[in-house]
C-alpha cells in the first residue's frame, strides 16, 4: 500500500472508532495537543491509561472478593476510572463505569461483579482498537506520511 | 529555641518576568489528567509543577500545618550566602510577597482522597502569604452546591472536566495577566 492508502486506511479506521462510540471528542483534543515539540502525546497518554486502568481493573476484583465489601473505596476505583477514560475519550469505558457508581449506591456485590465484567470487556475492547489504531499511525510514518487530522466536525 | 541552617540559591527564583511564563501549581490525584493539564497549561505558556495530593500542594507552596515553614522563611530571604537563623519557636515572621508569587495560579481537581480541593482552597485563602493566589477548581461533576460553595470559599473560577484546550487558554487570559 502507497501512503495515501495507507493515510485513507488510518483516517477510515479512526472514524468508525467514533460511529461506534469507542471514542469520543475527548480523544480529538488529545490529538490536537500533539505536535513536533511533543510528538508521542497520544500514545503517552493512553499508554499510561492502559497501566493506570489495568491496575484499577485488580483493585476492583481484588476489593470485591473482601469478605466485608467496602463499596466507598469500590467507588472510588471506579471514580479514578471513569475520569481518565473520559480525560482520553474513551467513551464506552466512561459510560460503563458511570452505570457501575449507580450500583455501588445499592451495594449489590453480585451486580457489581456483572457490572465489573462490563467495564472490563469495554476497557479491552477500547485498549484492542487504540492499539490497533497506533500501529496503523506507524504504518503510515513509516512509508513517510504523517498523520492526518479528523476534523471534530467529520 | 529552634534554629534552622539553610544555604540560599541566590537565583534559585526565575529570572523571567512570571507575566510572559506564569507558574502553575496543578494538584490532581489523577495520573492521566495530570499529563493532560500539564500539556495544556505549558501550551499556554505557562510553566506548571504537579502534584498529586493536597499536602503536597501546601508543602510546595511552603505551609505546614497552616503555618508557613521555616526552610521557606529563610530561602525567601535572598541571600547571597548561607544563613543560621535561631528564632524562638514562637516567633512568627511576615512572609514576603516575594515567596507568594513563586505561583501564579493553582489548579486543583476538587475529589481527591485525604484532602478534598475545596479543604486545599480554604487552607489557601486562611493563608496571610498565600491567599492572594488565584485558585481554580475544577471537577468532573457538575454540583450547583459545589460550584457556589467553592466560590463562596474564593475559588475565581470553578470549570467541568474533561478541560479543553480551549477552556485552558480561556483561564490563562483571564487570570494570569494576558495584557502584553
Amino acid at each position: 500500500m502507497d501512503v495515501v492508502q495507507l493515510q485513507s486506511r488510518l483516517s477510515e479506521y479512526l472514524k468508525s472508532l467514533f460511529n461506534d462510540g469507542t471514542l469520543d471528542g475527548q480523544f480529538l483534543q488529545l490529538q490536537q495537543l500533539q505536535d513536533e515539540s511533543n510528538p508521542d502525546f497520544v500514545v503517552e497518554v493512553v499508554t499510561l491509561f492502559f497501566s493506570d486502568s489495568e491496575k484499577l481493573l485488580d483493585d476492583l476484583s481484588s476489593s470485591l472478593e473482601q469478605p466485608n465489601v467496602d463499596f466507598r473505596k469500590v467507588d472510588a476505583y471506579v471514580h479514578q476510572l471513569k475520569g481518565s477514560s473520559s480525560s482520553i475519550g474513551a467513551q464506552r469505558v466512561k459510560n460503563a463505569c458511570i452505570a457501575f457508581r449507580g450500583l455501588c449506591e445499592e451495594q449489590s456485590i453480585p451486580a457489581c461483579l456483572r457490572c465489573l465484567q462490563l467495564v472490563k470487556q469495554e476497557y479491552l475492547y477500547a485498549k484492542n482498537k487504540l492499539e490497533t489504531l497506533f500501529k496503523l499511525e506507524k504504518q503510515v510514518v513509516a512509508a513517510g506520511g504523517s498523520i492526518p487530522s479528523l476534523d471534530a466536525g467529520s | 529555641m529552634a534554629s534552622y541552617y539553610a544555604s540560599s540559591s541566590s537565583s534559585g527564583e526565575v529570572t523571567a518576568d512570571h507575566r510572559d511564563f506564569p507558574h502553575v501549581l496543578a494538584v490532581d490525584d489523577n495520573h492521566v489528567d495530570r499529563k493532560i493539564i500539564e500539556t495544556m497549561l505549558r501550551n499556554s505558556s505557562c510553566r506548571v509543577t504537579t502534584v498529586e495530593n493536597g499536602t503536597r500542594a501546601l508543602e510546595y507552596l511552603g505551609l505546614r500545618d497552616g503555618q508557613p515553614n521555616s526552610a521557606t522563611l529563610v530561602s525567601s530571604a535572598g541571600c547571597q550566602f548561607p544563613v543560621m537563623v535561631i528564632l524562638p519557636s514562637s516567633y512568627e515572621i511576615p512572609m514576603p510577597i516575594q515567596q507568594a508569587s513563586k505561583v501564579n495560579l493553582v489548579i486543583t481537581d476538587y475529589c481527591m482522597p485525604g484532602m478534598t480541593g475545596y479543604e486545599l482552597l480554604k487552607k489557601i485563602k486562611g493563608s496571610s502569604f498565600l491567599k492572594e493566589v488565584p485558585v481554580v477548581i475544577v471537577s468532573s461533576e457538575n454540583v450547583p452546591t459545589r460550584i457556589n460553595k467553592c466560590l463562596e470559599e474564593g475559588a475565581k473560577m470553578f470549570m467541568l472536566k474533561p478541560l479543553k484546550q480551549s477552556d485552558v487558554k480561556k483561564l490563562r487570559c483571564h487570570l494570569l495577566n494576558c495584557r502584553s
